[in-house]
């Protein structure tokens, strides 16, 4: 039997190994997921000889940092025409998300449609039918639709991506809110489509606000249609422009290529950061309701 | 609600009586996303069928029906098998150590400690970042001369010269899915942290006030009430790997000698930098009876979910 102070102590004790531990954990966690960050930063500063010399502690300046690889970024390659093209079809996707997903999402959570439940689940079996298995006869269409090596032919095919993740998405934000706030606008006169509009688009804003965010960062980071299908260097987006176009032959422009993999990947982890927690909320939702 | 005009009366208000209607209106809400979805996926699909049992290649797009020939062929080419194999083992063993790391990852980020804000902006940093911008990043980390990694072992006394990361098959397999592994735990950790947070708190009480440790209460509660959705995390990190091709194309191009060679680069090599859409198309469609087995185990452990 151990008196009341030895247990007080034999507790404290456990609990500061639990804090060494979590931290212990939190710092490995963080390292893995940030160290190739961290050399990309590094790299995007170092100065040639520095950087191509293998006896020169990587981790370190051994020469003085330099801009002039972040300068020749914008300058001499065509990242900021890559940035532009992510730019237009990221905001024509979300257009056109949005205006396909909320009314069928409505559809779905609130009328009684004989199928409905079928029609859901449908929508999620689409999910089944990634671009790396509908890119090959997909070229046909395109080329079919006078679209090819052109940044439009992404900005149609974008939304087969993102408006079933996003019904699925509003889905449940609509389930969340009451009926009786459509049933009273509806008592006072206007119609369902009216009262739509007027009450459950403007509650739903959270919803709206993760689908916009959803379908931009696809936008911008979309791969095989855009490899597939543009090979102009004026029609590409980032995600596929960076990996191709900063390569000379075989010379890789690693310190302009890291800066643009930093540039594009803070704003938009920035971005994700902000909504989290809406996210998490909209996506158990849509399961658990679903 | 008493703003706005009110609505007006006579044939308006016929029409809008229509659109009242559920029967009507559903279906016409609904139209917009089927439509689309059926013309750029459905279609798509169908004609992926079509294309796999024909000729048809970008110098001749004339259809000829050849029946299971391309299937044929695809499955006597010793790069289709290996292409599957390497798509099946390393969507397997990226999925094992995500199960283990994202749960663990959860677990930690529910935790209270000092920097959460920046601690999980840096870890989420490898979902949110374009994969093949990570890739990039990752490209030139496993660089044949100047890796930080060869250099840190050699400073160590491990190592003489280089390693290759992506020159050796081995090597070159392990980096694709450290790769995959390091950017799908965060977003599993994400959606295990929802289900982490779902657990009602008097439960882990009860349990502690009857003298439970940290291990009885993670196997005896934490790790069965979150079962379904670290499956449905778990299941949706599978697809998204199974899927995706950015990883490959950037680190290896499927090299070297075809050792990293997967489904979906195999698919493009053929169909699209070869011209050859008949048999490309026949090399993606194996994807499809793996992503019908995934989707089926997500929509049971979605309806599990639902259950408790």
């Amino acid at each position: 039997m151990t008196s009341p102070t030895d247990q007080q102590a034999h507790w404290a004790k456990r609990r500061r190994r639990g804090r060494v531990g979590l931290y212990a954990l939190v710092l490995a966690f963080t390292l893995m997921a940030a160290f190739p960050f961290v050399w990309a930063l590094i790299t995007s500063f170092k100065a040639d000889q520095d950087l191509y010399n293998r006896n020169n502690n990587p981790f370190i300046f051994n020469i003085e940092p330099t801009f002039e690889h972040v300068r020749l970024l914008f300058d001499r390659t065509a990242f900021t025409t890559f940035v532009s093209n992510t730019v237009v079809v990221a905001v024509l996707v979300v257009v056109i998300t949005l205006v396909a997903s909320l009314p069928a999402a409505y559809s779905l959570a609130r009328l009684n449609l004989r199928w409905g439940g079928a029609m859901g689940i449908a929508i999620f079996l689409v999910y089944l039918i990634p671009p790396s298995l509908l890119f090959i006869s997909l070229s046909r269409v395109v080329s079919y639709l006078g679209l090819q090596d052109s940044r439009w032919a992404l900005v149609v095919l974008y939304p087969t991506i993102t408006i079933p993740v996003s019904v699925w998405l509003l889905m449940g934000f609509f389930k969340g809110i009451p009926k009786d706030i459509e049933e009273q606008a509806m008592v006072d006169g206007y119609s369902r489509l009216g009262a739509f509009v007027r009450t459950v688009l403007p509650l739903s804003f959270p919803g709206m606000v993760a689908v916009v965010v959803f379908s931009a960062t696809l936008s911008a980071s979309e791969f095989i249609y855009a490899l597939a299908f543009v090979s102009q260097t004026s029609q590409k987006t980032i995600s596929v422009g960076v990996p191709t176009e900063l390569v000379r032959g075989d010379v890789f422009f690693w310190q302009s290529l890291q800066a643009a993999t930093l540039l594009v990947a803070i704003p938009i982890a920035l971005v994700f950061n902000a909504f989290l927690k809406r996210f998490i909320a909209g996506f158990t939702m849509g399961a658990v309701k679903g | 609600m008493t703003a706005a005009a009110p609505p007006a009366p006579g044939r308006a208000r016929r029409r809008r009586y229509l659109f009242d209607r559920d029967g009507v209106l559903a279906p016409l809400m609904l139209l917009p996303s089927v439509v689309y979805i059926v013309a750029l996926v459905a279609v798509p699909f169908f004609l992926a069928i079509a294309y796999s049992l024909s000729d048809v290649t970008v110098g001749d797009p004339s259809y000829d029906y050849v029946g299971l020939r391309n299937f044929r062929a695809v499955l006597d080419d010793p790069v289709f098998r290996r292409s599957l194999l390497n798509s099946l083992f390393i969507t397997g063993v990226t999925m094992a150590l995500v199960l283990v790391l994202g749960k663990i990852l959860a677990l930690v980020l529910t935790r209270d400690f000092r920097g959460k804000w920046l601690v999980r902006f840096l870890i989420l940093l490898p979902w949110t970042t374009p994969v093949s911008l990570a890739a990039i990043a990752w490209l030139w980390m496993l660089d044949s001369l100047f890796s930080p990694i060869d250099w840190t072992l050699r400073e160590l006394g491990l190592l003489e010269g280089n390693l290759h990361w992506l020159g050796n098959p081995t090597l070159a397999k392990a980096s694709v899915i450290a790769v995959q592994v390091w950017r799908i735990v965060p977003l599993a950790a994400v959606i295990i942290m929802a289900g982490l947070a779902a657990i009602p708190q008097d439960i882990n009480d009860a349990a502690e006030v009857d003298g439970a440790g940290f291990w009885r209460k993670l196997f005896e509660i934490t790790i069965p009430l979150t079962l379904p959705i670290t499956a449905v995390a778990t299941l949706f990190g599978a697809v998204l790997v199974f899927t995706d091709m950015s990883v490959v194309f950037v680190l290896t191009r499927g090299g070297p000698v075809d050792a990293t060679q997967i489904l979906p680069t195999w698919a493009f090599f053929r169909g699209i930098s070869g011209g050859d859409l008949a048999q490309g198309a026949a090399v993606a469609l194996f994807l499809f009876p793996l992503l019908l087995a995934m989707a089926v185990l997500i929509l049971r452990s979605v309806r599990r979910m639902e259950v408790m």
